[in-house]
């Protein structure tokens, strides 16, 4: 079996995204001098996080699986994750 | 003072759709009382999430036909542990039709059987109210003392005599009101989890099984790349659920990629062959406590309890992996509580304290108890290092004939030790740790 890419295998997800409000908020400077860039790049399984061409820390909100796993990782204020507002996000049909 | 108290709009609020939060939501609407669910997907499910399996004999004492009215999957008569190399693995194989006759753990998806849960609490007279994300609760008193009276929701205040936390692993409610602190890493693991549609014959013959029999995988080794950990695959009736649990701090300190952990896994050889042909239909994740008895705290406060996930209720022994049965447990102990707090209309923390004590004396309380050292058993690095190759050596000497004669079983043993950084202490320290704590 070909496992689909990570941006194929969300597709098959059901999302319902928010384009008013984002649910991640990253405080660059303290995410860069913490090392939490690295940290959640590697440990967020639907690969939210990437590093943008100006160096910063890139956010693909709609993307999130909502585990929390980014919030649990980052140093004391580089991150604000919360869960999307309500109705919004991925709604898992097997889970 | 001079304010005259709010009247509370519902007796309970319960926040969060799952298990916990369900089947408390539930008892209490059978005993009569006016319950809301609050939950945040678009309907009761659509945010949850398990490995799979589901040790659901506890379910019978709310719902009696459980087995054959809610959708389960597949009743797990085999059991697998092993031991997984990058091109050897050795495990344990167990198949008990004790196990499916009684139907002691199913498999199960979350989307679907918590929809029916959310069902079932509405038929009871629960409102249930999905898409409504709780921000806070509402406390009033000290600080360090509050009294919850409700919840918030965007601009929206609920009231009720008693709140329900039932909000998962990540547990914000209590977080954010100051009472429970974020649980240390090494207490929390991601779950990569895939779920992988096949026709029901092709599981049936790659597993050995037939009618609602299914099989559980618990594979631990270079599955997760040495990560703390393991791996999992189950059965259901016309798919597999299988994925990487990976603790947080070895992950971390490795500095390795949780996805591409899962794509290896997947291409491991061992699973290559079961999910061949078949389609990847959903992909998730989900945070998981791994702390145990440990993890659990404090979970009575004036007007509030936190059960389930929210509480860190979970087991990981290394053969069973549990959550949705002591959710299920603390549900019931919560909902007993709550029953006899509001009858007495004391619902302090005293008054709800109950809950703590009936929870202590079932089994749910028990087990915690008992493996209550399984989670620092677990963080010792050989288990995902080094023992997997140790025993593929052992049995390599015994099966791996090339016309030179064997050796004693005893010596072959020796050999394979002396060839690994596993010591003679190491192996009766460990021995004698996994007797402590499983």
């Amino acid at each position: 079996m070909k496992l689909p890419s990570l941006p194929e295998r969300l597709a098959v997800n059901r999302f319902v995204t928010d384009d008013e409000s984002c649910h991640i908020v990253v405080d660059q400077e303290i995410a860069r001098s913490t090392g939490t860039v690295q940290r959640l790049i590697s440990c967020c399984p639907a690969g939210v996080y990437s590093v943008g061409a100006d160096g910063s820390l890139e956010v693909e909100h709609a993307a999130c699986l909502e585990c929390g796993t980014c919030a649990a990782v980052a140093a004391p204020g580089a991150l604000r994750w919360e869960y999307p507002r309500g109705g919004f996000g991925v709604q898992f049909r097997d889970g | 003072m001079g304010t005259t108290p709010v009247e509370p709009d519902f007796d309970v609020i319960v926040v969060g759709g799952g298990i916990a939060g369900c089947v408390t939501a539930y008892l209490l609407a059978q005993s009569g009382h006016s319950v809301a669910l609050l939950e945040r997907g678009e309907q009761v499910g659509s945010k949850n999430l398990s490995g799979g399996v589901f040790y659901a004999k506890v379910m019978e004492q709310v719902f009696p036909d459980f087995l054959t009215t809610a959708p389960v999957e597949r009743r797990i008569d085999r059991n697998q542990l092993v031991f997984v190399n990058d091109e050897s693995w050795v495990g344990v194989d167990y198949t008990d039709s004790r196990l499916s006759n009684t139907g002691t753990a199913v498999t199960v998806l979350r989307g679907r059987l918590d929809a029916w849960l959310g069902e079932q609490c509405e038929q009871a007279g629960v409102m249930v109210m999905p898409g409504i994300r709780v921000d806070e609760l509402l406390r009033e008193g000290s600080a360090a003392d509050p009294r919850i009276v409700g919840v918030r929701a965007g601009e929206d205040e609920l009231r009720a005599r008693v709140v329900v936390a039932a909000d998962g692993v990540n547990s914000f409610l209590a977080r954010g009101a100051g009472l429970r602190t974020a649980p240390p890493l090494h207490h929390l693991a991601v779950g990569v989890k895939g779920h992988i549609t096949l026709p029901r014959r092709s599981i049936e013959e790659r597993f050995g099984l037939t009618g609602d029999r299914g099989a559980a995988l618990a594979l631990v080794g270079s599955v997760t790349k040495g990560v703390g950990g393991g791996a999992f695959l189950y059965t259901n009736t016309e798919s597999i659920s299988l994925g990487v649990v990976l603790r947080l701090d070895d992950l971390t300190e490795k500095g390795l990629s949780s996805a591409e952990i899962f794509d290896d896994f997947l291409a491991h050889p061992l699973i290559a062959g079961y999910v061949e042909g078949g389609q990847l239909s959903e992909y998730g994740c989900h945070l998981v406590a791994e702390g145990g008895l440990a993890m659990r705290g404090r979970v009575t406060w004036d007007g509030l309890l936190i059960v389930g996930e929210a509480a860190g209720m979970t087991i990981n022994n290394g053969l069973t992996v549990r959550g949705m049965d002591l959710a299920a447990q603390s549900a019931i102990s919560a909902a007993g509580a709550i029953t006899a707090a509001l009858a007495a209309d004391d619902t302090s923390s005293a008054g709800l304290a109950g809950y703590e004590t009936s929870l202590d004396a079932s089994f749910a309380g028990a087990d915690l108890k008992t493996y209550a050292k399984a989670p620092a058993f677990m963080e010792n690095p050989r288990l995902y290092k080094d023992y997997g190759p140790l025993l593929a050596d052992v049995m390599h000497g015994v099966f791996g004939l090339d016309a030179t004669p064997r050796r004693s079983l005893l010596t072959v043993a020796r050999h394979a030790l002396k060839g690994s950084p596993v010591t003679l202490k190491n192996l009766a320290l460990d021995a004698w740790g996994a007797v402590r704590a499983l």
